[in-house]
């Protein structure tokens, strides 16, 4: 007989391979239609996978922009920002192209070029699409993609469908007008600035009105949300039903970033960012049968590299000037690179789906509770770093329906190698803080899975209630998980509700 | 009758692209408005275009200096708030 079953397992782990993160599904994409798959597939910022390989870059081109948004300042440039909108060299149409080329020769994994501001693309139509119209007829091999507020996209539409732009991002916070005259305090319409709740009307009118016409060509559309608790957060289940239905293929929820420091409405006003645990509750409310975008890193409107990181200072315009590009030649290495890459991706994917037929792992009971998981990797899918020199660690869910990826939580270097580890940290902060904070970064996840960790910190770990776990260095990051998750069921731990942790 | 940038300006060009005029041009440290050809687009539009676009407050001002974009009349921040931050910054301590 079957006995009423008490869960607190996440509603999107229900069954069957349509959640985004099934077993031993290698990324979130899989279970996408084909014909979209493989236009996303070498894309760094729509999969998981993806991103330890292929490498993005945006230009900042398009520095106007025609609404306010109480997150952003646009005051606001420094070198050591990595927030949307902030940019340090703005470029014209022929300096984004030469610096296009000279990253695409010099870092042959870099499949996409974007458009994300520091304004708004879109209220730089010349800027954008000379840029979008050049590197078309030159760099015929790297995907375009453009990021929008949407305002102005209806006008537009037929202009990105003429330019072969594939993926375009809308960032859609609020289907209310009451809701956006929260987070819109303005907007500029028809030689016009008009606030409030008639502003939020039409942007939302506007948002929505390209979101159909761009599905409608067959143009791929992802959808940005702001988190922003107490504002929308609540909204933002609406909002993902309602773009789903119009047929976005990615909704990506990013958490608030507000600090007082940056001078937004937000920062100033004391507006709190949603914690960790708030962001991913939102997210699996939202995900349903649509990929998250656990893994966005929420980059400059000027990053140059592999997703987390930034070289943009290596092409800065003055180096420009002494590169030398023979783009043809660097094209077919850029081929050999990428199929190479393919190729891997693909025997991976093939080896992952194979049965485990071999030796059937004996079933967990359905009610074991989901663990939370932190790993340090430096990517490739492997367990492959020390958790000291961990900038940021991976979160993966354990449960009987098996593995998925929640998010990335962001830490300071907490070692800086050699003999010193343990002894001090960087930017004058002692290890001691730094370690505390990594260890609040990491509030509820139970087990910390890392190449190799010192004596001090797996001491302050396990204080903390986390497990430090380094029995598992290169081995894959989800057969891990889940070979971790096997040993707790068996220990009998998974039956009783999580230990209170100590916050640090 | 002209209006004018002040040294507030972030140099996002949104003003150069709406100016009915094209009196607005790239210059340093802002940019700058051509008195001969600026007309507070009187004769153009119910609002001066280059201060309905621009999202910095007092960066555009008239003949007087009267910034058409008051302190805390773009970003909703209280103007309390603001000449707080501006006194910390003055004195070199964060806000």
């Amino acid at each position: 007989m079957d006995l009423p079953v008490i869960s607190n397992t996440a509603p999107a782990s229900g069954g069957g391979c349509s959640s985004s993160g099934c077993g031993t599904a290698p990324d979130a994409l899989s279970h996408l239609p084909d014909h979209i798959r493989a236009k996303v597939q070498d894309h760094p910022c729509y999969s998981e996978e993806a991103h330890h390989y292929f490498a993005r870059m945006h230009v900042a081109v398009a520095p106007a922009c025609n609404i306010q948004c109480n997150y952003c300042n646009r005051k606001y440039d420094c070198a050591n920002e990595s927030r949307p909108g902030v940019v340090s060299e703005l470029l014209n149409p022929d300096q984004a192209i030469k610096k296009v080329l000279a990253v695409a020769a010099t870092i042959p994994q870099m499949t996409v070029l974007g458009i994300a501001g520091p304004g708004d693309p879109l209220a730089n139509p010349e800027r954008t699409f000379e840029t979008f119209r050049q590197l078309s007829e030159k760099a015929p091999d790297i995907k375009l993609c453009v990021s929008t507020n949407g305002l102005n996209l209806p006008k537009y539409v037929d202009e990105i469908a003429k330019h072969n732009i594939d993926h375009v991002t809308i960032t859609i916070n609020c289907l209310d007008p009451e809701v956006g005259a929260k987070i819109y305090p303005w907007i500029y319409w028809e030689n016009k600035r008009i606030r409030g709740v008639e502003a939020a009307r039409i942007l939302i009118e506007q948002q929505q009105k390209g979101l159909e016409m761009l599905t409608a060509r067959g143009i791929l559309v992802k959808v940005n949300s702001v988190m922003i608790p107490g504002v929308n957060d609540e909204h933002l289940k609406e909002v993902s039903k309602v773009v789903k239905a119009k047929g976005a293929f990615l909704h990506n929820v990013m958490p608030l970033i507000a600090e007082a420091e940056h001078g937004t409405y937000y920062g100033i006003m004391e507006q709190r960012s949603p914690t960790a645990e708030e962001l991913q509750a939102i997210q699996d409310e939202c995900a349903g049968d649509m990929a998250m975008m656990r893994h966005c890193r929420q980059c400059r409107a000027d990053a140059v590299g592999l997703l987390g990181e930034d070289r943009g200072a290596e092409f800065a315009l003055d180096k420009l000037d002494a590169m030398e590009i023979d783009y043809d030649s660097a094209m077919a290495r850029r081929k050999e690179v990428h199929d190479a890459i393919i190729d891997q991706l693909e025997a991976k994917r093939a080896g992952l789906g194979a049965p485990l037929a071999a030796e059937p792992a004996a079933p967990l009971p359905a009610d074991s509770r989901p663990v939370l998981m932190a790993v340090a990797t430096a990517g490739q899918g492997l367990i492959n770093q020390h958790f000291g020199h961990a900038k940021e660690f991976l979160v993966y869910e354990a449960s009987p329906a098996g593995v998925r990826f929640i998010s990335h939580r962001k830490t300071e270097l907490y070692c800086i190698g050699g003999d010193t580890c343990g002894d001090e940290g960087q930017d004058g902060l002692s290890a001691d803080s730094i370690l505390d904070r990594t260890i609040a970064a990491l509030a509820g996840c139970e087990v910390v899975l890392c190449s190799k960790i010192g004596f001090e910190p797996w001491g302050l770990l396990e204080q903390a209630g986390i497990q430090p776990n380094g029995e598992h260095a290169m081995e894959s990051i989800e057969a891990a998980v889940m070979a971790v998750y096997r040993e707790l069921a068996e220990a009998g731990k998974l039956a009783t509700p999580a230990p209170d942790q100590k916050r640090a | 009758m002209a209006l004018s940038i002040t040294e507030a300006c972030v140099n996002c060009w949104a003003c150069v692209d709406v100016c009915p005029n094209t009196a607005i041009y790239e210059a340093d440290p802002v940019f700058a408005i051509d008195s001969d050809k600026c007309t507070e687009c009187l004769a153009e539009f119910p609002e001066a275009q280059c201060a309905a676009i621009c999202p910095i407050e007092c960066a555009i001002v008239d003949e007087l200096g009267t910034p058409l974009n008051p302190l805390g009349s773009l970003t909703g921040i209280p103007v309390e708030k603001l000449q707080e931050i501006l006194k910390a910054a003055a004195q070199g301590q964060p806000a």
